[in-house]
Parts: structure tokens; sequence; C-alpha cells
């Protein structure tokens, strides 16, 4: 019995028994000398999980009397989040190096925020829900101020923490609301409790709950700690919290949404949509009077949240199916951005003001032409493959009967692209200003022109990516 | 009235004015004794729940070892909260609306609360004539085995955080050496003069 | 063989008109003119050897490629092979190759353009891109690829009149030959649409398959119902009118002869003029159930054509009269395409393209002798001076206005082409409306055409030389690869008559095997015995006496389709012997009238023009057409751009938008900066205030309630 519960978590516990070893073993030896070694092999171990979920991985499978559930949607899931992670490690290695910052909590910290990820994701009921939740959550407010010693990079990760506890106290109240109403934590008894009219207390707790997840995906109005922790976070950080963690609280968002509360489509439907529109336009106009860049690239997440729920609010498995390949997209699309963005910096030291940019195309012709695809694809312009993320989310709405969530949607994308080709403005036609440095790590090199390259590359079918998507919505939504 | 409800309504009274002072009182010392006394009143709540166990383990660690922590820091922070709710006092209308608005609901969710079809079916029965240590424990060694090592992950990223975040390993600073102090050799460290009285040096 | 006629064209143009720069001036000419040539020789094979008896409903079809899927819509690329598809092949692949092969040596010297400029690749791919465009929309299988070609001629058009973008004048002309032709085309558009409402596809084959069960329907259109077929066939006839110049949307035809000469010869007047043509015998099973809409077209043809010529009388720019006389012989063939002997109107349009291709390219090289004045008024003796083109145009003219021998018959009228062809629709139209209204014009119009005809040969090659003398010292022959077209056109125009008399205007047993049309002995009574249609030939005689056949294909069997009561071709076999010589007495009467008032009496002209004065005005002034079009249409629709650009435009929605987007989104902007202030709790009261709203909404509209 337990043996094939432990079988169908093998992937979590062995990265958590990675993580505890190598916590072991870097405490008992060089300590922070072993950081880059521990970098490394995180990632290649988060690549080769990823490599045996998508081999291995195969029906639907519950463990623990169905609070861990092993099925499509969790593996693209796990997938996507390991993938990310792995190449936003990599591509922080030499930044936190040179910065003093590589400590060798670092990998081992955003192993065990994985694993929680991965267990959110697979959640099947609402405690183990929490669980993963926090796990995440705990390890990523340390990373987040990690650079202790500046106080932005404190304050961001205080203020993260404060907000997350409250959002963490939301998500419990809804979890308790929702208990108290339907007798039972598991997702299967609480579609089942919901299956006759739902009274009031449980939509609240349906409330409560959503608000909690979109804390965690930072969708407006709870998307505030955004702007200041992606800012006040070590770049690298920044980068990893504008990836993995998005996907992994999207995907818990829609097993919660569909898995647990199916049988009420229609009243949490409106919920997200609302949390949809207002993110796309918040994102998109906020976004425009930033001069730092990851400032815009926290505005420009939450703008992108927005689409991702707008396929969500769809309540069918298109919708599901095109959020898997919007947040599939967003990452790749950001692992790129962000890569530019740690290659930003003058005298050894990191830059993330905009002005720095002016000119760039002169200096840097094949690195700002890889930034200028990467941006038109976040602006969703055809023929970037994020033009088709976008389509997906569109066709959704408008197929699951929101229509003018479609075209709310491409209005705030239209109020959205002025930021994004701002800065290809500056890149290609602004005054000449203080130059960047212009060396680049070799690794940022390639996932800056990797990243591009998929975004023009993936025209032609995405990768195939779109039928494993519906399969992966499919086992969700039925 | 019967004592079981009787003392219900105490605790439960209790706890919430409790939790309401911590958040009111302008003393911030005041408020972590509040707070204590909304942790008491609550394992009052779970003692005529029968829950023993959980109840003793509020008391002692909750009351016990974080209240007192945090009456610690609390003492040491010296945080001056006036300062901040002169901030907060500009919203505190419009806050209070909200406030008010959201309790309305609650109350208008609460009032009409129902239960889904078949909640008795999908409770977990109580563990029969075992006592609650013994049941507690079969739950969390066993159902909820995989929930009890995760809290264990987060406990372990919670120490690490704390490490990661405060330990610092200063160089500018003399340390205790205790090996060193062990191994001194008092011949070599050490040179007798043989001083004669009244001489000086 | 049809696909490489089809895209020779396409290639020449391309590799023309992008490869120029790569392969040098002369060799891309080279490369388009044998191209073309190529799909010219192919396409007589095509006609020569084309037996619509090997094929069911006469007619086969080549796909090329799948084109629309749309949900019921689905369509191929496809070209329909059949005869009228045929006709129109040699017809405008003839023409098109003579036309580059004459542009060699009209076009290569021109003062529109600096010396170093390289314009004539320019024009050469233009003339293949047309050529292919045109090629499109005789070859579809349905109407949408039709109306793909349709728009296509219309694009080449545009540009080929607007050749000489120096010159106002002929971008002017060529924006109105567009819009005008918008006109038409928004009919042919909504008659497209309307058949694929009734009938839920655009195949030909389909359509007509279907349009016998909808004679009775009607369709719901501006606020009344119509009868379907008429309404269809109305608004295609109004695409057609667009295209082939008729009354009220011919303006742009006239004012299209600012383009260089060698395209008012291919598109004015031997090719895409005639497209309206073309569509109504393509659609003639749809015609033939549209009584009223088929009057109408008869009507408006014979107008036309009696217009046009009294208009043709008075013009003093040769390519203007040419151009009045080729919409006045577009009339005609509209007359006999409403009358149902759409045989007819496609031995018209084939005998016209000849010797109309021939009369401009005569009058290109005129001017090009005449170092480009087009004023006939400073013409006279050239005669001359360029003999040889004098006798081109002298045959182009003995075409036009129908020279022959009446009455005579061997087998064969004896006779210029226009001849044969006019005097078939002249005939017709006496069989057809009882000796009425279209008749009467057609005949009078044939008067004026003989008339204006001779007038420009008159005034062209005979007198004393007016004008500038220097002008005319220095007149010379064109080259030969300008002579060498029009003595092939001279070909056609002297024989084409005569030799598809019989498969264009025989008996209906003729005709039919001609088309692929299945046709049967039509007894006393006027019931058919069906014959199969390739059978033995039973019509050893013509079509004169008594009728023996009648067409008796169903719809979409065959090129074209007769209903059963329609006898018009068999009728015009049996008209009156005074009708017979009508148009050549009309034109004998004409000739009689030019010779005296512009050789024997060439003062007679002017001293007329000030006796008739408001009439020679009018007539001068193409009845004012044009002013008043420019009063009703033009000048409001510019008042109301103005509106619409400096209230609409510019205040309204440049101001919206401005006003949106560098007032209220900066200000939301600031706003949501304001709002990011940094202090923990305003970012929790925001949270609070997200679940207060999202609770307020649940408890509104959640579905407990």
């Amino acid at each position: 019995m337990i043996g094939a519960d432990i079988q169908i978590l093998m992937p979590e516990i062995l990265l958590a028994v990675y993580a505890m070893g190598a916590l072991m073993a870097a405490v008992y030896t060089t300590k922070d000398g072993m950081a880059p070694l521990l970098t490394w092999a995180t990632s290649g171990l988060f690549v080769l999980l990823a490599v045996w979920i998508g081999i291995n991985g195969q029906g639907t499978n519950i463990a623990f009397g169905g609070m861990f559930v092993d099925d499509g949607f969790s593996r693209f899931a796990k997938i996507v989040i390991l993938l990310s992670a792995a190449a936003v490690l990599l591509m922080s290695e030499s930044y936190m190096q040179r910065r003093g910052l590589l400590r060798f909590e670092y990998p081992i910290l955003i192993a065990l925020a994985v694993v929680g990820m991965m267990v959110m994701v697979s959640a099947g009921d609402l405690m183990a829900l929490y669980m993963g939740l926090e796990l995440q959550s705990l390890a990523l407010y340390v990373v987040a101020s990690l650079r202790r010693d500046s106080v932005k990079s404190t304050e961001a990760g205080l203020k993260y923490f404060v907000l997350g506890a409250l959002s963490s106290g939301l998500l419990l109240y809804g979890a308790s609301l929702t208990y108290g109403f339907a007798g039972t934590t598991l997702f299967a008894g609480i579609i089942e409790a919901t299956a006759n009219e739902p009274s009031l207390g449980l939509l609240f707790g349906l409330v409560f709950l959503i608000a909690g997840f979109a804390f965690k995906v930072s969708a407006a109005p709870f998307h505030m700690w955004t702007p200041d922790v992606y800012e006040g976070s070590p770049t690298p950080v920044t980068a990893f919290f504008a990836t993995a963690p998005k996907v992994a609280a999207m995907a818990l968002f829609a097993r919660v949404v569909h898995d647990a509360f199916g049988g009420i489509v229609g009243d949490w439907q409106q919920i997200v949509a609302f949390l949809s529109v207002v993110s796309m336009f918040l994102g998109a106009i906020a976004a425009i009077g930033q001069k730092d860049i990851k400032r815009l690239m926290a505005y420009s997440s939450i703008a992108h949240m927005g689409f991702a729920l707008m396929g969500l609010a769809a309540g069918t498995a298109f919708g599901v199916q095109a959020m898997l390949i919007y947040m599939a997209i967003y990452v790749t699309m950001n692992i790129g951005t962000f890569a530019f963005i740690l290659a930003m910096e003058r005298d050894g030291r990191p830059v993330t003001n905009i002005d720095s940019l002016k000119m760039y195309s002169k200096r840097q012709p094949l690195r700002a032409l890889a930034m200028l695809v990467l941006l038109f694809s976040l602006a969703g312009v055809p023929p970037m493959v994020g033009f088709f993320g976008k389509f997906y989310v569109l066709r959704a709405a408008y197929d699951g009967g929101l229509a003018w969530l479609a075209v709310a949607g491409v209005i705030a994308s239209v109020i959205g692209a002025f930021y994004y080709i701002r800065i290809v403005y500056f890149m290609y036609f602004g005054e000449e200003g203080e130059a960047l440095d212009g060396k680049m790590n070799p690794v940022l090199w390639t996932f800056l022109m990797g990243s591009a390259a998929v975004m023009l590359i993936g025209v032609v079918n995405l990768f195939g990516i779109e039928p494993i998507a519906a399969a992966a919505a499919a086992t969700l939504v039925n | 009235m019967t004592v079981f409800a009787f003392t219900f309504y105490l605790f439960a009274v209790s706890t919430i004015a409790g939790g309401l002072m911590t958040v009111v009182s302008r003393n911030p010392v005041h408020s972590v004794l509040w707070l204590i006394l909304a942790f008491l009143s609550s394992a009052g709540l779970f003692v005529t729940l029968g829950a023993e166990f959980v109840a003793m383990l509020l008391i002692i660690v909750y009351v016990g070892a974080v209240a007192v922590l945090f009456l610690f820091v609390v003492m040491m922070l010296d945080v001056d909260f006036a300062e901040l709710k002169a901030e907060m006092t500009k919203y505190l209308p419009l806050a209070l609306l909200i406030g008010v608005v959201i309790l309305m609901q609650l109350a208008l969710a609460l009032g009409v609360w129902g239960f889904a079809d078949g909640v008795e079916g999908r409770i977990a029965a109580p563990t029969g004539d075992l006592d609650n240590t013994r049941a507690l424990g079969l739950l969390i060694y066993d159902k909820y085995i995989l929930l009890f090592q995760l809290s264990g992950l987060i406990l372990l990223v919670a120490m690490i955080g704390a490490i990661v975040l405060t330990l610092r390993h200063r160089v500018d600073i003399k340390r205790q050496n205790v090996l060193s102090q062990m191994y001194r050799d008092p011949a070599k460290a050490m040179e007798l003069k043989d001083v004669k009285p009244g001489q000086g040096l | 063989m049809e696909t490489i006629i089809l895209f020779a064209p396409l290639v020449g143009a391309i590799l023309c008109g992008f490869g120029w720069k790569l392969i040098g001036e002369t060799a891309a000419q080279w490369t388009a003119t044998s191209l073309l040539f190529l799909a010219a020789i192919l396409s007589w094979v095509v006609f020569l050897t084309f037996d619509p008896s090997a094929h069911p409903n006469g007619a086969y079809t080549v796909n090329i490629l799948r084109w629309i899927e749309s949900g019921t819509l689905s369509t191929d690329w496809a070209i329909k092979m059949d005869r009228l598809t045929a006709i129109m092949l040699i017809v405008i692949n003839t023409v098109s190759a003579l036309v580059h092969l004459y542009s060699f040596g009209y076009m290569a010297h021109d003062e529109n353009f600096k010396e170093d400029e390289s314009y004539r690749p320019r024009f050469f791919a233009y003339l293949s891109f047309f050529t292919f465009a045109m090629l499109m929309l005789v070859t579809a299988d349905n109407l949408v690829q039709m109306f793909f070609g349709w728009e296509g001629v219309g694009v080449a058009s545009y540009l080929l009149i607007g050749f000489y973008y120096r010159k106002p004048s002929a971008g002017a002309a060529a924006i109105k030959a567009f819009v005008v032709n918008r006109v038409g085309d928004f009919g042919f558009a909504l008659g497209i649409f309307a058949l694929y409402m009734v009938t839920d596809s655009i195949k030909f084959d389909d359509i007509f398959a279907a349009i016998p069960d909808l004679q009775d329907a009607t369709i719901t259109f501006l606020w009344r119902d119509w009868n379907t077929l008429n309404l269809i066939a109305f608004l295609l006839f109004i695409g057609a009118m667009g295209k082939s110049a008729q009354l009220f949307l011919h303006t742009w035809l006239p004012d299209a002869m600012e383009g260089p000469t060698p395209v008012s010869a291919l598109i004015h007047a031997a090719t895409m003029v005639t497209a309206g043509v073309f569509l109504v015998c393509r659609m003639s099973p749809l015609m033939e159930y549209a009584e009223a809409t088929t009057n109408f077209i008869v009507f408006l043809g014979a107008t036309t054509a009696f217009f046009a010529a009294t208009v043709g009388l008075v013009q003093n720019d040769i390519k203007r009269v040419i151009a009045y006389s080729t919409c006045s012989q577009l009339g005609y063939m509209f007359v006999a395409a409403g009358l149902g002997v759409y045989s007819v109107a496609m031995f018209h349009l084939l005998t016209h393209a000849f010797f109309k291709a021939m009369l401009f390219l005569g009058a290109g090289s005129v001017i090009h002798a005449m170092h480009h004045e087009q004023d006939m008024r400073n013409y006279g003796g050239l005669r001359h001076k360029i003999p040889k083109t004098f006798w081109m145009m002298m045959i182009g003219t003995l075409a036009i206005t129908g020279v022959g021998i009446p009455l005579l018959y061997v087998g064969f009228p004896i006779g210029f082409a226009g001849f044969v062809s006019k005097d078939a629709i002249i005939e017709s139209a006496y069989a057809g409306t009882a000796g009425g209204y279209a008749f009467w014009m057609l005949v009078v119009a044939a008067l004026m055409t003989s008339f204006y005809s001779w007038r420009l040969m008159f005034l062209t090659f005979y007198g004393t030389p007016r004008g500038d003398a220097h002008t005319h010292e220095h007149a010379h022959e064109a080259p030969n690869s300008m002579l060498f077209p029009l003595y092939v056109l001279a070909i056609g125009a002297v024989f084409s008559g005569m030799v598809w008399y019989g498969s264009f205007f025989g008996s209906n047993d003729k005709v039919g095997k001609f088309f692929g049309v299945p046709y049967a002995e039509a007894s006393e009574h006027g019931e058919a015995k069906a014959e199969d249609d390739h059978g033995d030939d039973h019509a050893e005689e013509g079509g004169h006496g008594k009728a023996h056949y009648n067409l008796v294909g169903a719809p979409g069997e065959g090129a074209i389709h007769n209903s059963p009561d329609n006898h018009v071709l068999n009728d015009a076999h049996e008209v009156p012997v005074w009708v017979k010589i009508a148009p050549f007495v009309a034109m004998l009467a004409g000739l009689g009238l030019a010779y005296q008032m512009y050789i024997r009496r060439p003062d007679w002209p002017a001293k007329l023009a000030e006796q008739q004065a408001p009439l020679y005005q009018f007539l001068l002034n193409k009845w004012y057409f044009d002013e008043i079009y420019n009063f009703v249409f033009v000048r409001p629709a510019f008042a109301l751009g103005r509106i619409l650009w400096k209230q609409g435009d510019t205040n309204t929605i440049d101001g919206g938008i401005n006003g949106v987007a560098m007032g209220i989104v900066p200000f939301l902007t600031r706003l949501a900066g304001r709002a990011q202030s940094g202090y923990i709790f305003s970012y929790v009261f925001a949270m609070v205030l997200g679940i207060a709203v999202l609770l307020t909404w649940m408890t509104l509209f959640g579905g407990a309630n």
C-alpha cells in the first residue's frame, strides 16, 4: 500500500532527499565552495526528473487516499516547472557568484521550493495543497531577501513574507469554510458535495481560496507585492519568481477550480474573469510609467497572468489547454528576457534602468535583435509564438461565451504593446546614452538566443505542445 | 443552557475578545498578553471538544514558547506603533466601511449556512475508544504521513532560511578556540620570573 | 496545356517585373513576349482541337489546387474548359501576344519618362499580369475565382491607365476607372453572395444544376421581395455593366484612353471590356430564367450602342472615337446576349476583338507617326506618308462598318468580320423583339458607326495636312514590330466572320455542336425529339429555311444554355429581306454622308456644328454624363469625405485615440503608481478591497441566489 504510494511520489521524494543530502554534504565540507557544483547538480537533477516524468508517467495515479494525484495535467505542469527552474538556476550561477550571493543554500532552497510546487500541482486535498504552497512560499521568502545586506532585498523579502502570510490566512479561511460545508478536504469529496445547490458560505470559501491563489499568481488586485519584490530581489531570483512558481500556482488554481469546484463553473468563472480583466489592464497600464526593467517585467507578468486566467475563465477543457500553452510560452519568453536582463551591467555592476538600453542595437545588433523578437513575442505580435498564446486564450474565452473578456483582452494587449515596443524604440532609435558592458556569459547568451529562436521557429507547430496540452487538459476537465 | 454550552460560549467570547484586543490595543506588550488570552481560550475550546492533547500542545507550545518569544521580540524591537498607526488612520473610515461590508456579508453567509448533502458520511469517523494521543499518532504517522513529512520539510526550510538570513561569519573579531586553549603549554606560553621583593622590574 | 496557357503570362510578369535587373531590360521584354506567344499558340491548339462531344456536358475541368475550405464553402482553383473558355483564350492570348510585340516599337521612346528611366519592363510586366488575370477570369470554374480575375484585371487596368504617372490626367483617369468599376463590382459581389445564399455553392456546375428549382423563389432585398433569379441576374449584370462600360457606368472608358495605346487595344477594346459579355454568356443558364433582367439587358445594350455612337460622331481625339465605338459595339453584344443568342454575342466579341484591336493599334501607329498628336483636326493626307498603316486602318474600318455582300450565301455570307457578326446581331434583334426598339436603335447605330468610322479615315488619311507642318514632315511609317501585329489582326478582321459563321450563327445543330450543347429536332408543334449530340450530322444545309433544331440542354449542359422556348436563333434566319439589308444600307448611308461632309464639302461640319450648336455641344460633352455625375456623386462624396476627415477622423477618432493614449492612460498609470506606495498596509488594503468586491459580487450574483 504505502510502497505503491511512494512509487508514485518518487520524483518528489528523490528531490527532497537530494536537497537534504546536499545540505549535509555542503555543511560538512567547503560550505559555499560547493555552491557552483550544487547549482549545476540541481539543474541537472531537475532536467533528469523532467525527462523521467515525461517518459515514465502514464495514466492517472492516486496516492495517499487521494491527497496526491499524478495525472497528465500535473505531469505537464511539473515538466514545465522543472525545466524552467533548471534554466533559471543555470542562468543565475555566474551572476550570483560575482556578487557574492552564491551560497550553497540557494540551490537547496530552490530545490525545496520545487518540491513544494510539485506537491502543489499534484494536490488532491486542501491540506496537501496548503503544505505544498507553504513549502514553496517559505523557500521563496528566503531567497527573495538573499542579498541580506541590501535594504531593498530584505524589504522585498519581508513584504513578501507578510503579505504572503496574509494570503495564506485568506486561503486557510476559505479552506475551512469549504471544509465546513463539504465535510471533507478531498477534492473528490468537495466536487461531490457541490453537485447540488451550494450555499453562499461555500461560495465565500471559494472566493477566499481564489484570493489566495490570485496572490500567488499575482493577479490584480492581489498583485501589489509583485513590483516591489521583483525589483528588490536579486535578478536571478526575480527570474525564478517570474517563471516556475507562476506555473505552479496557475496549475494549482486550475486544479482546484476544476477538480474541486468543477460543478459550479458558472460561479467561479465570474471571479476568474474579473481577476483576469483587472490584471490585464492594470499590468498594461501601470507598466507604462516604469523606468526599471525588473519592475516592468513585474507588471508584464501581472498582465500575462491576466491572459492566462482568461483561458481558465473559459471554464472548458480547451480553456485549460489554452492556459497551459500560454504558460509554457510565457515561461519560455521570460527565460530569454531575463537572460538578457541578467547580462545588463556596467563596470561589473548590474543595471536595470531602461534608459541604459539606448541605442543598444548599435553595439550589440544580434542581442538587440533577439530581445526585439522576445519583446514582440511578449507583446503578442504575430508571427511570434507569443501571439499564438494570446490567440489560444482569446479563442478559449470566446468559445466559452466570454466574448466581452476576449475584446477586453485585445484592448489590453494593445495598450500593453506600448511599453514593450518602447524598449525596442530605445534599443533602435533612442539617443546615445551611457553604454552597457558588452560581455555576456555564454550560458545567458545561449538561453537568450535559444528563447528568441523558439519564438520564431515555434510558429511552425509550437513544437507539438498543442496535443500534449490538450491531453493534459482532458485529464483535468471531464 | 447546559454547562457545556456555557463553557463553549465563555471560551468563544473570550477568544474573540482576546483577538480583537490584540489588534486594537495601543501597547504592543498588551497586545501579546491579549494574544495569550486568545490562545488559552482556544485551548479551553479544544478541551470542551475532547481534544485535550491539542489543547495542551497549544498551551505549551504557543503560550509557553511562541508568545513569550513574541514578548521578547516586541520589547527588544521598540517599534513605534503610534507612528504607523497615524499613517493608517488616514484610511480608517474607508477601512471600517469595508470591514463592515465584509462582516455583514459573512453574517449573511453564515446565517443561511447549510451543509452539503451527505456531509455526515464524509466527515471522518471518530477513532472510537482510543485516547487522544494514540488517535493522533495513528493519523499523522499513517493516514497523513505525507502531510506530516511535508510539514517537516517546511520546518527545515524555515530553519535554513533563518540561518541563511542571519548567520554571519565575521572575521574581524576574536573567537574562542577551545582546543587551542586546552593544548596550550604553560611552559611555552609563560616565562616565570623570580622577582625579588622590593626590587621592582 | 491549359495550365501552361494560364501560368505562362504570370511567369512572364514575374520574370519581367522582378527579374529585369538580373536579366536586362530587353531580355525581360522578350521573355514576357515569347511566353505570351507560347500561350497564344497553345490557345489556338486548344481551340482547334477542343471537341465538346468528347467530354460530358461539353466541358472538362483541370484542377490546380484546393483553394478555399470554410464551412460549406469549398472550392478548388480549377480551369473550366469549354467552348466559351476556348474562344476567350484565343481572343485574349492572340491580342495580348500581338500587343506585347507591338509595344516593342510603341514604347521604345516615351517622352513621359526621363532618358535613363526603366519603364519598359514594368509595362510588359503589367501587360503580362493583366493577361494572367484575364485568363483567371475566363478559366474560372467558380464565381469567386472569376471574381478574383475580375478584380485582377481591374488592378492591371488601373496600373496601365495610370502608367504615365507623371500626368495628372492619367492618374485621375485611372482612379475613375477603378472607382466606377467598383460600383459594378459591388453589384457583382452581391450577386455572388446571393447565389451562394440560395444555392450554397459558388461552383458553376452546382449553381446551374440548382437554377431550375429556383424559378419561382423570391428573395428579400432592400425591403421588398424580388424574384430570386431576376435579382441575381440583375446584380451580376451590374458587374458586367461596370466592366463593359455600359450606359451609366461607361464614363471611365473614354478617359481610360489616357493610357498608352497598346493598353487601349488590349484592355479597353479586345479583352477586359468584353468580360461583362462573357459573364452574361457564362451565366446563360441563369439569364434564361430571368426574363425581366434580359429585357433590361437588351434595352440597355441597345441604348448604349446608340448613345455611344452619337457621341462618337463629334469626338476629335482619334482614340476617343474608337473608345466610343467600342462602347457602342459592346452594346451590340449585350443586345445579343440579352436576347438569348449567346453564340452571336460571343461571335461579335470574337470578331470585334480582331478589328477593334487592329483599329487601336493602327491609331497607335498614326499617333506614333505624328509624335503623339491625337487630335484628328491636326491630321490629314497621311495615306501617302504611312501607306501600310493606312491600308490596315482601311481594313479595320471596312470590318467595323460592316462591308460585305448582302444576301449572298455560299455556305457562309461574304463580307468582312464585322459585317457577318453585326448583321447577325441585328437580325437577332429583329427576331427577338419583333422589330422593336432594340432593332431600330442598332440600325441607327450602324449608320452612325459607319459615319464616324469613315470620318476618322477621311480626317486622318485624306484631305490636306493640317496642324503642325513640322510634325507632318517627319511623319514616318512604324517599325515592323508594330506593323506585324496589324497584319495578323487584319487576317482575323477579314476572315474570322466568314470562317466561323456556321459555328456561331449557323443552325442550332451546328451551334450546339460547336458549344457542346445537346440539340434536338423540332417538329411543327414544337415538340423536341431528343438527339444524341455526338450523333450524325443532320444539318447538311445551313440554318436558312425552316428551323430544324432546338438547343435542348439542361442548364449546365454545354457552354451555353437556351430555354426550350427560346427560338431567337432560328427566327433570326427567317427575317424579312429588308431587315437583312438594313444594316448594309445604313452603312452605305453613313459612308455617303461622311464622304459628303469630309471629302467633298469639308466646310459643312463646322457650319452644321454652328447651326445645331445645342445638339453639337450636347454630343461633344457626351450627354453631360460626367458633369451630372460630378454634381450628383463626386462633389457630395468629396464633401462628405472632407467632413468625415476633418470632423470624424481628425477630431473624433484621432482626438479620441490621442485623448485615451495621452490623457487617460497616463492618468491611470500615475494612479497605479500612487497606489504602489510601498507601504504594506496599503497593499493589504488593496487585497481586502478585492476580497470585498468579490464577496459582494458573489452575494449578488452567486449561484446560491
